[in-house]
C-alpha cells in the first residue's frame, strides 16, 4: 500500500478538529498516529490524500465524514479504574469481608460480566494481586464474560495500546502488571492466566456457575429495559450466594427493580449485597 | 488552587493548561524548563503553594526527570508530580518513578486520561 501524502496544513486541521471534538491531544510529531488510523479510510472514501480528505471536511453536509474521522482515532470508551471509588471499596472493604466469610475454605468465586476489552477484569485480577490473596493460599476462580468473541479475544491477548494504558491505570501498576510489546502494552502471562474468558448473552440461557461471591455487571443494565432489567437481577440473585456482593455502574442500582439485595455504601462508592 | 505546568512548548503548557482548569484549579504558573520551574516553586509562598506540577521530560537548560529529582531533594516531598511525555518505555516510565514522579502520562493524551490521573492523586474533578 503507498502511504497517503498530506500537508502540513491538512494534519494540522486534522488534529485541531480531534482536539475540538475528543479532547485527544496529537502533537504536530504524532503525524504518524493520524497516518495509521486514518489511512485505512482514505482507502474507504476513495480519497487520494489527506488533503482531499480535508477538503470534504470543509465542504457542505460533512457531519456524516467528520464522525467517522472521530470514531476512527478515537478509542472504544472504556478505561482501568472505571469510576475509581467501587474498585477502591472492593479493595478496602469487600475483600477483608470476604477473607472473613470464606476463611473456612479459602475460595473465592468472581465473575466480571461485561469483560469488554479486557479493562475492567484486568483491574480486578490486579487488586487481587495486590491484596496477596493467592499468596496466601487461597484459591481465584474468575470468570470474565461478553458477547463479542472478537473483544473477548482482545481481552484474552491483554494487548493495550498507548492511549488505553493512559486511561485511568495507576502507573505504578503499569510498571508491575505490564511488558511493552511493540508499541503496545501486554498485561503479563500470570495476570492473563488468573482470567477465564468465556462467551456468554445476558439475553439467554446462561450456564451452570458455580455460586458467585462477587459479580461485576457494571454498566450492562442502562442497556435493556425494565423487564429485561428486572430478570437479569432476578437471576443474578439466584447466582450470587446470600451475603454475596454484586457491583452495578455508577447510574445503575437495584432500586425498585428487586427485592434481593441490600445496599452497601463506604464514602463515594455503592455496591448491592444479596439478602441472607 | 495553583497548578505548575513545566514545558518548553507553548501550544502544549497552553493545552494541558486548559484541561487543569477544566477541572478545578483557578492559577495557572507556567515554566519553560525545569529551572524556571524550580524558581517558581520556591516563590510560591505558604499560604499560596502550587499543589500539583505537570511536566515534560525533554526540556532544555534543566529536562522533567531532573526537575522531579531536584525538587524532592529541596523538600517538595508532598507535591504531586505528573511526568506528560512522549517518552514510552518501561524503562523511562520506571525512571520517572524511582527519581519520584507521582503519575505518568504518555503523549498524545486525552482530556479524560489527564482527568483520570487527577482522581488518581486524589483531586476530586467535576464529572
Amino acid at each position: 500500500m503507498i502511504a497517503a501524502t498530506g500537508s502540513e496544513q491538512a494534519f494540522a486541521f486534522l488534529r485541531k478538529l480531534i482536539y475540538d471534538n475528543s479532547a485527544i491531544v496529537l502533537e504536530a510529531d504524532k503525524r504518524y498516529l493520524l497516518e495509521a488510523r486514518l489511512g485505512p479510510m482514505l482507502t474507504r472514501e476513495h480519497l487520494g490524500s489527506f488533503d482531499e480528505l480535508v477538503a470534504r471536511l470543509n465542504s457542505g453536509n460533512s457531519g456524516p465524514l467528520r464522525q467517522r474521522v472521530l470514531e476512527a482515532v478515537t478509542t472504544h470508551e472504556t478505561s482501568f479504574f472505571r469510576d475509581l471509588h467501587p474498585f477502591d471499596m472492593f479493595r478496602k472493604t469487600i475483600v477483608p469481608r470476604l477473607l472473613n466469610e470464606r476463611s473456612a475454605t479459602k475460595r473465592l468465586n468472581i465473575w466480571c460480566g461485561a469483560s469488554s476489552t479486557g479493562q475492567e477484569p484486568y483491574t480486578i485480577a490486579f487488586i487481587i494481586r495486590e491484596c496477596g490473596l493467592q499468596l496466601a493460599g487461597w484459591t481465584i476462580d474468575f470468570i470474565a464474560t461478553d458477547l463479542s468473541e472478537e473483544v473477548l479475544n482482545r481481552a484474552r491477548n491483554g494487548l493495550f495500546s498507548q492511549l488505553e494504558v493512559n486511561r485511568g491505570l495507576p502507573v505504578p501498576m503499569l510498571i508491575k502488571y505490564f511488558d511493552k510489546v511493540g508499541l503496545e502494552f501486554q498485561v503479563k502471562a500470570d495476570v492473563r492466566k488468573m482470567v477465564a474468558f468465556r462467551k456468554l448473552n445476558l439475553m439467554e440461557a446462561w450456564p451452570a456457575m458455580p455460586e458467585m461471591d462477587v459479580v461485576f455487571m457494571r454498566n450492562v443494565l442502562i442497556y435493556f429495559d425494565v423487564p429485561m432489567k428486572k430478570r437479569i437481577l432476578d437471576r443474578l440473585a439466584r447466582t450470587i450466594r446470600p451475603g454475596g456482593y454484586l457491583f452495578l455502574g455508577t447510574v445503575e442500582s437495584t432500586h425498585n427493580l428487586s427485592n434481593s439485595f441490600q445496599t452497601v455504601q463506604v464514602g463515594n462508592a455503592t455496591c448491592y449485597q444479596r439478602t441472607t | 488552587m495553583r497548578a505548575l505546568i513545566v514545558d518548553d512548548s507553548k501550544t502544549m503548557r497552553r493545552i494541558v493548561g486548559k484541561v487543569v482548569k477544566e477541572n478545578g484549579f483557578e492559577i495557572i504558573v507556567e515554566a519553560e524548563n525545569g529551572e524556571e520551574a524550580m524558581t517558581r516553586l520556591r516563590d510560591s509562598s505558604a499560604d499560596a503553594p502550587v499543589q500539583l506540577a505537570l511536566v515534560d521530560w525533554n526540556m532544555p537548560v534543566m529536562d522533567g526527570l531532573t526537575f522531579v529529582k531536584v525538587a524532592r531533594a529541596e523538600g517538595f516531598a508532598e507535591l504531586p508530580i505528573i511526568m506528560i511525555t512522549t517518552e514510552g518505555s518501561m524503562e523511562y516510565v520506571t525512571r520517572a518513578i524511582e527519581a519520584g514522579a507521582n503519575e505518568y502520562l504518555m503523549k498524545p493524551f486525552t482530556k479524560e486520561s489527564l482527568r483520570d490521573k487527577l482522581v488518581l492523586l486524589g483531586f476530586e474533578t467535576p464529572i
